[in-house]
């Protein structure tokens, strides 16, 4: 079959990687062709302010090289100019004459720097600041020439005054605004900036009107004139006041547009559906964007509807932004600038150059504007995405996410002031040189590549703002924006939410039926998205879908942990951590008999024993004769609790029985992740009942119940939920909750995130005001454990295969 | 001409999953089986850490080592991009729902390469970590 011809007008950004994106999912669909105006191969625009710091080359930004065009068979026209493109006979000419017929035609025209109207705006020495081109004027200027004028203190503009002033030029930033980046930053934030640039040697006239540029007799530029009267000499004038989507050509076509090339939400032109346009040129919904994580977006999309796949749809993105001067750290999202009935959180510190503005409406946070202490920007722009409840954390809000307990990168919060060598992801020992490096050299650009290459911020997460800021200033531009919903792995474009409510209302009993319904990508899915949809399968439809061990963790499948060497540990359970004689003398047994090395006490009052054999599992199971403590599952794990008041003479309430009979109630409860529980027999909380999935502590009139606490990667002191009188009380209550998350939870989301993501109002009402559902919810989880196998000794009902235990011998 | 070793049936194998086989001296040999029935083996050695690929999950024609999710390619035993390194891979056929492997591989081939350690005294936990030997506690 004869290939279609996709041609493409302009060589930027947002148009390669669509073609990017394309050879990906559709390697063999199109001949392409590229025309470019520019003699270059695709570089990173964003990343010209660097260059023209001093602190990349330009080889350092260049995308892709000229290989790849050849690479992937790609013909590219650099340095041609297309002037002209006949829709009838699908013709697009260059200015040189070259021409290309299409079948599809990717308009990615970009934007042009705005030009102030004003007199002697085309003398020399007056430039825009766009492409290569321009950085190397300016450059070459500051080689040569002493004093530097930029029009407009907004991001571009401020990047070229440091820039200059980095070459050695005395800078003067013009801004006709009353404080610089106005629509990025408040008044207050704009004013720090203004100061820390001052101290840097930049001058601000701000409020300045532009009059009138005046040349000399060799027709270069020599001084700025203002509506006041004032004048200020100069030998480079760069206009910097913003940029307009670049539509020349698209209306020499008659294609339709309004503030940029009109698309659709599958990025085609409202005018004629064989042409696409992504970038800044186009107009989706009105916006045409300008940052680069919505034109990605785009890309993808447009990619998509190209392969003939035909479901990606845009929606439009939220945006937030970054100042690239190296050691400013600013940071603005959403309505920042509060708006009618919008609440304000503000921490001012002037002296030590931190100021953090969030805008509240409805609960919702609908703005953030931070300088001096980012950190947090992608915490906040999480929330402002998910549009997330946050009256329950409004009063930590502004401190953000780092404030408490997290661990593993020295409370590091300025990435920038981070030697090369210091670490930055405390799990997988990533320091930030290694990852600048494979972000310079690997041609990184969202936190997703980072993680699979470097591993950074792939584990536990915490450092998550550190890797941003990092890509951030070395890639450039904001890479942080993920579309709204993300998919639970590349086997499918759904979220968790949607295989869950698709499994719910279509009542879907096995994988391959929900991977059938859901049009997976893959045949069996991957190692990511088959233990999640096994457990959304089993939590929906519990003694109905059938659970598949072959599609769980190991772990799971062994019903003990794996370890590093690839031997076992078998932690029995031990109700409410309590023991016998006759228990500890079959472990210790065990323990000789199958020369098991280490014996260790564990964080949740039981025994460890590390160091199992596959092969000897079931019979160390055996011989110890004690229930399976699920320390390897996504289930309940174990019930801490202190002595109570049967011995200790603090104690108000018997909370060593009442452990034991949550954990009897819940034991073998799979769940989206583990689950913990503890109880303390009074407020002296000896079993730190603050930090668990759900936490009981006694007083002398009952007890209190608190819940979404958590131990690990970031300690989460969990919320006072209720009051409650009764251990029957406690148990429906605690069982309730359990299976709230249990039915809503998304796989490998603890209670905390949960409770985070559904806020902890829905929670409650859910649980503590709608009795009925309360005791519905703890029926069903009843309902789903009653007659639950004991995986160590009933492996048939517990569809664990004990093959696994055995070798194979060659014959 | 080579000897084959009469290993299991197929059916011995549970679909998207594997068996281990013993050699007499080197690391085990896993042998995977996917959904289509294709039957493929491996050393039981993830070359990141060595990790057993026996336990990890079956997909495609790949496994994802148990202990940090690197993606193995059965065919080729090699980790899929960005990641690097190869397992070496055994030769396997199936004949009348019975697999084989090489003999003179299952006797020879990988012999050099050791097992990852873990517990008392094995410090760094390093692949091929030369001085370690498992302490048992008990003294009689």
């Amino acid at each position: 079959m004869k290939k279609s011809k996709l041609v493409m007008v302009g060589n930027g950004m947002a148009g390669v990687r669509t073609l990017e994106e394309l050879i990906k999912v559709a390697p063999d669909l199109y001949d392409i062709s590229v025309f470019g105006a520019e003699p270059h191969p695709n570089y990173n625009r964003i990343l010209l302010s660097p260059v023209l710091a001093g602190e990349q080359t330009l080889d350092e930004i260049v995308l892709n090289s000229w290989d790849w065009y050849t690479d992937n068979h790609i013909t590219l026209h650099a340095g041609k100019k297309v002037v002209e493109v006949d829709r009838i006979k699908r013709v697009v000419r260059a200015d040189d004459g070259t021409e290309e017929e299409y079948d599809r035609l990717l308009m990615c025209t970009g934007s042009n720097p705005f030009i102030l109207p004003v007199p002697g705006k085309d003398l020399q020495g007056v430039i825009a600041y766009r492409d290569i081109a321009d950085t190397n004027a300016m450059i070459d200027a500051a080689t040569k020439y002493k004093k530097a004028v930029v029009i407009g203190g907004g991001l571009l503009g401020l990047e070229a005054a440091n820039g200059l002033m980095l070459r050695g030029m005395e800078v003067t930033v013009v801004h006709v605004m009353p404080w610089l980046m106005e629509r990025q930053l408040d008044d207050v934030a704009g004013k720090l900036l203004q100061k820390s640039l001052e101290d840097r040697g930049l001058k601000f006239l701000i409020g300045a009107q532009t009059q009138e540029l005046t040349g000399n007799e060799e027709g270069r530029v020599k001084s700025i004139k203002f509506k006041d009267g004032s004048e200020v000499a100069t030998d480079l004038v760069v206009m910097a006041v913003g940029i307009r989507p670049n539509t020349q050509l698209a209306e020499s076509m008659r294609l339709h547009c309004n503030k940029g090339i009109v698309v659709n939400d599958t990025m085609q032109t409202v005018t004629d559906a064989r042409i696409y346009s992504v970038g800044e040129c186009a107009a989706h919904r009105g916006i045409a964007y300008g940052l680069v994580a919505p034109l990605f977006e785009q890309a993808k999309v447009a990619a998509n509807h190209l392969a003939m796949f035909g479901i990606g749809r845009y929606s439009g993105s939220l945006t937030s932004t970054k100042l690239k001067v190296t050691g400013i750290d600013l940071f603005s999202a959403g309505e920042f600038m509060g708006s009618d009935g919008a609440e304000e959180i503000v921490m001012s510190d002037p002296f030590g150059g931190v100021y953090k503005k969030l805008v509240i409406k409805d609960d919702k946070l609908i703005g953030a504007c931070l300088y001096g202490d980012t950190v947090d920007g992608s915490y906040y722009f999480k929330l402002l995405r998910d549009g997330r409840n946050v009256s329950d954390i409004r009063d930590k809000l502004i401190f953000g996410e780092s404030n408490l307990g997290d661990a593993g990168h020295e409370g590091q919060n300025k990435a920038a002031l981070m030697a090369d060598d210091a670490e930055v992801c405390g799990c997988n020992g990533v320091n930030k040189g290694t990852i600048c490096k494979a972000i310079k050299e690997k041609g990184l650009f969202t936190l997703d590549e980072v993680r699979k290459h470097t591993k950074a911020s792939a584990s536990c997460g915490s450092c998550t703002g550190l890797v941003e800021q990092i890509l951030m200033f070395t890639a450039g531009g904001d890479y942080s924006a993920t579309p709204k919903l993300k998919a639970m792995c590349a086997c499918t474009d759904h979220g968790h939410q949607a295989v869950r409510d698709a499994i719910r209302a279509n009542k879907l009993l096995s994988i391959s039926d929900t991977f059938k319904f859901m049009e997976w990508k893959t045949p069996n899915g991957c190692a990511t998205c088959r233990p999640a949809v096994n457990y959304y399968l089993i939590s929906t439809w519990p003694k109905q879908a059938k659970d598949d061990p072959q599609s769980r963790f190991i772990n799971e499948r062994s019903h003990a942990n794996i370890q590093k060497d690839g031997t076992y540990s078998v932690i029995p359970r031990m109700w409410g951590g309590e023991t016998t004689a006759s228990e500890l003398r079959r472990i210790a047994d065990a323990v000789d008999k199958y020369k098991i090395p280490t014996v260790k006490v564990t964080g949740g009052q039981r025994i460890d024993l590390l160091g199992v054999k596959k092969e000897d599992l079931q019979n160390v199971w055996k011989d110890i004769g004690m229930p399976s403590g699920h320390a390897y599952a996504k289930a309940l794990r174990t019930v801490k609790t202190c002595v109570g008041s049967e011995w200790c003479r603090m104690g108000t309430q018997d909370s060593t029985q009442m452990g034991k009979d949550l954990e009897r109630a819940m034991w073998r409860m799979y769940a989206p992740h583990k689950v913990k529980f503890a109880v303390s027999g009074c407020p002296r909380n000896c079993a730190e009942s603050g930090i668990k999935d759900v936490g009981i502590i006694g007083v002398d009139s009952g007890w209190e119940m608190y819940i979404a606490g958590n131990g690990g990667i970031k300690t989460e002191v969990a919320h006072f939920f209720t009051k409650l009188k009764t251990a029957a009380e406690v148990l429906e209550y605690t069982g309730a909750f359990c299976e709230l998350y249990r039915q809503e939870g998304w796989y490998l989301e603890r209670t905390v995130h949960y409770v985070n993501r559904v806020g902890l109002d829905y929670v409650k009402k859910k649980i503590l005001e709608d009795h009925e559902g309360r005791k519905a919810l703890w029926e069903q989880l009843q309902f789903a454990l009653d007659g639950e196998p004991d995986p160590w000794f009933d492996l048939k009902e517990a569809s664990v295969d004990a093959r696994q235990f055995e070798k194979l011998t060659p014959a | 001409m080579s000897e084959w070793k009469k290993i299991c049936l197929v059916t011995d194998i549970p679909v998207l999953g594997s068996r281990r086989v013993s050699r007499a001296k080197g690391i085990d040999v896993a042998v995977f089986r996917n959904d289509q029935d294709q039957v493929f083996a491996l050393l039981d050695r993830c070359p990141h850490k060595g990790g057993p690929l026996s336990q990890g999950i079956v997909f495609g024609t790949s496994v994802a080592c148990p202990l940090h999710n690197w993606t193995i390619g059965l065919a080729d035993g090699c980790a899929k991009q960005p990641d690097e390194g190869c397992t070496p891979k055994f030769s396997c056929k199936v004949e009348t729902g019975q697999v084989f492997l090489d003999a003179v591989e299952l006797a020879t081939l990988a012999l050099d390469l050791q097992p990852p350690r873990a517990g008392p005294g094995a410090t760094s936990g390093a692949l091929g970590d030369e001085s370690f030997s498992v302490q048992a506690p008990q003294t009689a």
